[in-house]
């Protein structure tokens, strides 16, 4: 392999990722709060769909940016009601969240268009490729980092200040407490309940935004399933990046890559010595490795292990 | 008392409503047509194709037909379900537009014997159900002839679902198109292993196109391909659906479906009580069930002119695509001048003519295949064959 043919793969990888980025990052502030939010391809396909209707009709691809988190938050807040006020089992609340997601946003698909007409084919404003001067002239790096849209940027923008906000202000440690022990954060007079509705409204509106780069960038317009299970891989991607956004960027790298990989191989008609079906498998082979290693080696878990109040609604009157 | 009087009164009123509507109603009943698709009519490709068949026929009976539809089921036990509730509620004719529905129709259609039923891609009949598909490797070949005269790289790019014979059916008759105007072209071909997910469509797209690859061709579902093709400026050829209308002039042309035209004459023999209801039907250019997408204005006069003359002689039943000599990708001679496959042969389709660039399910044998004809069947007797390869 050349150096040019390195750089395209990585760049397209790089772009192929972004919108599970935005949603892996969305799904691990929610998780970390203790909230398990399946929900995640519903809310990725409603931000898609009604963020290309809102920059469609407006004619600004900011504005359906803006609309697409908005409807991720509300969507969030719907699934923070369900598990958090009415303590719904927070599996079946995300699936249903899913299901409805994916069915609402095939109706409005064909009801948001001109007239009340349908989306699908029209072309809309699309955020295109920025190279940023100097920066975009570093050898290697400079293609691959510095040549994109801006939501890819923005992207890096993400990434550094949800690190920096876990890991290093008091917020991010009260976040990180009311996923591991509610009642000791209670106990330190951390409001439980707002900060979990908080953390469940602000990763959907990440998750609405990783749909927003689909329909706005990546593959701008319309069409049904666009998502076509994104949604899912992030699922996945959490426990690979085990709940750190860092290792959330390799993770999207690495599952965004695979197909320019193979596909690449297959259209150089180079031989490949790699089935492309076993490529395919390679991160989600990862996952199920580390998910195995998780529950499999404790001092393991400890150093990368799951918000060990996941899923768990949160009762002041019980005992846990 | 006087409430039950009343209620009394209410109750033979509402019998004599009903009754006046029965009679009005049976007077003029619609035909009720039903039609079950496996994908979203949103999807601008397969099942687009299918509903714009339906409207066509909305629009050619008018009241006379009243239609329905339903729309991303599954296929298996899902589809039986669906498929009965439309003949419990005593729908004439239930069309079922995907391949995995072809058991559960069968299924159905043997327990109502006074519904009629037409399956699509399929290869089961019954007494009161029919196949029908189309001849979509006609129309590739002639815009594998548009292709190969646009290119300049001489490399063609091909984004694939699956390794199936349909698929390499296509790959195959555009090939042919290509090479006939353009000996020095090659096609290369990449497997999504999905019928319809744009992102991957895409990324497969730029792969050709980074691969050198100036037109890209496709068999998919959404029209990613063609985006992706215009966006690093080259040309395209579709599938499906015009998607010139969606992407634009980059979109030099494309074999589409024309459902309608075979909708529009099956609900007429059905209403005339005329339809063989358990007909083979392969319709091709002739027919109209398959055409060729409106022409680009970049694709020059000689090439339109050769490419109608090239569909003259097939609507003539002159001569069709897999007629011999014809190359496998290994450098074999797969078919002798003079001969013809046949219609099971191009169903069982598993090999890349010469030209093609990819992974084959397997290589061309080494013995050709096809027998000599002397001219090119008649529709009839070439169904007739189709339906002798299936047994």
């Amino acid at each position: 392999m050349n150096a040019d043919l390195i750089i395209s793969i990585l760049s397209i990888a790089l772009v192929a990722g972004t919108s599970l980025v935005f949603a892996t990052i969305g799904e691990i502030i929610t998780e970390r709060s203790g909230i398990l939010n399946l929900g995640v391809e519903g809310i990725m396909i409603m931000g898609a769909v009604i963020g290309f209707a809102a920059a469609f009709h407006s004619e600004s691809a900011w504005i359906g940016v803006v609309v697409a988190m908005l409807v991720g938050g509300l969507l969030g807040f719907v699934h923070a009601f369900l598990t958090i006020t009415l303590r719904a089992e927070q599996v079946v609340t995300g699936l249903a969240l899913t299901i409805m997601g994916t069915g609402l946003a095939s109706f409005l698909g064909q009801e948001l268009g001109p007239e009340g007409g349908a989306l699908v084919g029209l072309t809309g404003p699309r955020f295109t490729e920025i190279s940023i001067p100097i920066l975009s002239e570093i050898p290697i790096i400079g293609p691959i980092v510095f040549n994109q849209d801006i939501l890819v940027y923005l992207m890096y923008v993400v990434v550094i200040a949800a690190t920096y906000f876990l890991y290093h202000t008091r917020s991010g440690l009260h976040l990180r407490a009311i996923g591991e022990s509610p009642q000791t954060a209670d106990a330190m007079g951390v409001d439980v309940f707002r900060l979990r509705y908080l953390y469940t409204i602000v990763g959907g509106m990440l998750i609405g935004l990783g749909g927003a780069h689909l329909s706005l960038a990546y593959t701008p317009g319309w069409s049904e399933n666009l998502t076509g299970g994104r949604g899912w891989i992030v699922i996945a991607l959490v426990i690979f990046a085990s709940w750190n956004p860092w290792r959330a960027v390799v993770g999207a790298l690495l599952f965004g890559g695979v197909n320019a990989i193979q596909f690449r191989m297959q259209a150089s008609s180079t031989d490949i010595a790699i089935p492309a079906t076993l490529l395919n498998m390679m991160p989600y082979l990862l996952t199920v490795v580390i998910a195995v290693l998780t529950t499999w080696m404790q001092r393991f878990n400890k150093l990368i292990g799951a918000p060990a109040a996941l899923g768990l609604p949160y009762n002041r009157e019980e005992r846990h | 008392m006087k409430n039950r009087k009343l209620l009394i009164l209410l109750s033979a009123l509402l019998l004599l409503v009903l009754a006046v509507v029965g009679i009005t109603g049976a007077q003029d009943e619609p035909m009720k047509i039903a039609f079950v698709y496996v994908a979203p009519i949103g999807d601008l490709g397969w099942t687009f194709m299918h509903e714009q068949g339906r409207m066509a026929v909305v629009e050619e009976f008018g009241d006379a037909v009243e239609t329905a539809f339903i729309e991303n089921v599954a296929e298996g036990p899902d589809s039986e379900r669906v498929i009965r509730n439309f003949a419990d509620d005593g729908f004439d004719l239930i069309i079922t537009t995907s391949f995995g529905y072809m058991d559960p129709t069968l299924t159905v259609a043997e327990e109502f014997p006074d519904t009629q039923f037409v399956h699509i891609s399929g290869f089961l009949t019954a007494d009161n159900m029919s196949n029908v598909f189309g001849r979509m490797y006609q129309p590739r070949y002639l815009s594998g002839l548009v292709a190969g005269s646009a290119t300049e790289s001489n490399i063609i790019g091909y984004v694939a679902a699956f390794p199936i014979p349909e698929v390499l059916r296509g790959i195959n008759a555009f090939t042919l198109g290509v090479r006939e105007v353009n000996p020095d072209a090659e096609v290369r071909v990449v497997w999504t292993n999905t019928w319809f997910d744009p992102p991957q469509e895409k990324e497969a797209a730029e792969a050709l196109l980074a691969a050198g690859a100036d037109v890209i061709a496709q068999h998919q579902d959404t029209p990613e391909p063609q985006k992706a093709a215009a966006d690093a400026g080259g040309f395209s050829i579709s599938y499906n659906s015009a998607m010139l209308d969606f992407v634009g002039q980059s979109v030099l042309t494309g074999p589409v479906w024309n459902w309608g035209a075979k909708y529009i004459s099956i609900v007429q023999e059905v209403m005339d009580g005329t339809y063989n209801g358990s007909e083979t039907y392969w319709g091709g250019l002739p027919e109209g069930v398959v055409d060729l997408a409106p022409f680009s204005e970049l694709v020059s006069e000689d090439t339109i002119a050769l490419v109608e003359e090239r569909r003259a002689a097939i609507e003539a039943g002159e001569w069709d695509v897999f007629c011999g000599p014809i190359t496998g990708a290994n450098g074999n001679l797969v078919l002798e001048e003079g001969s013809c496959l046949s219609d099971g042969e191009m169903l069982g389709m598993s090999f890349f003519v010469e030209g093609v660039v990819g992974e084959a399910p397997e290589d061309a044998s080494d013995e050709p295949i096809g027998f000599p004809m002397e001219e090119v069947l008649p529709r009839g007797d070439q169904i007739g064959m189709l339906g002798e390869a299936m047994d």
